[in-house]
């Protein structure tokens, strides 16, 4: 499936290689959620590599419409503000409830205070 | 020529998106515990949303951003949901 906008040069290599860096730094977040052993060091790379990667990528976006509408658009911004602020929060509330839960179930591997 | 870079990149971040959102679905799949699978969920939404961004760039149609705000949105409350619920075992008390 080989479709793309319309761009000038500059603008198409800004747009390609931000796209790709977000997208590979997504998945070296996903692939730290794979290869990681105990849950608590799990928590950690779906906060660092997806945000990221979102940011490369509506980087992206705001470039590739701020040319195409000869305008600049910004509404991208919106998620970019709502991922950054909401993904530590999530991270964080599930973090302290498999705290809670380990300490109940009284399982060896929780972390100390 | 542009054209053809900008299709490619954009076409091999489709892929690499892909295989992240395998590797999340994989630990939903897999995880040993609940919170396991909550974290995976919460990396697949993420690169789900990431994936629409990409269509969108391609089509040049701002349609995908509404989409991918609204994923966005619905996954953060859902995954505050699931938390709540790992936490206390109902989620509205």
């Amino acid at each position: 499936m080989i479709q793309a906008p319309e761009l000038p040069l500059w603008a198409a290599l800004i747009v390609g290689v931000f796209v790709l860096l977000g997208a590979l730094i997504t998945l070296v977040g996903t692939i730290g959620l794979i290869r990681l052993g105990s849950f608590y060091e799990r928590v950690h790379p779906p906060t660092l590599g997806p945000t990221l990667g979102t940011l490369c990528i509506l980087v992206a976006s705001i470039t590739c419409f701020s040319v195409l509408q000869s305008r600049p658009v910004v509404h991208e911004i919106l998620i970019a503000i709502f991922v950054t602020l909401t993904t530590p929060v999530t991270l964080m509330l599930l973090a302290r409830a498999a705290l809670y839960r380990d300490r109940r179930a009284g399982t060896g591997e929780v972390p100390k205070d | 020529m542009s054209m053809l870079i900008l299709a490619l990149a954009i076409t091999m971040a489709q892929i690499i998106l892909g295989l992240a959102m395998g590797c999340a679905a994989f630990r939903v799949l897999r995880g040993p515990r609940a919170q396991d699978r909550v974290l995976g969920l919460d990396a697949l939404y993420l690169a789900g949303m990431l994936l629409l961004l990409t269509y969108g760039i391609q089509t040049g149609r701002t349609l995908f951003f509404e989409a991918a705000l609204v994923i966005a949105l619905l996954g953060f409350a859902g995954t505050v949901a699931l938390a709540k619920f790992l936490m206390r075992g109902e989620v509205i008390e």
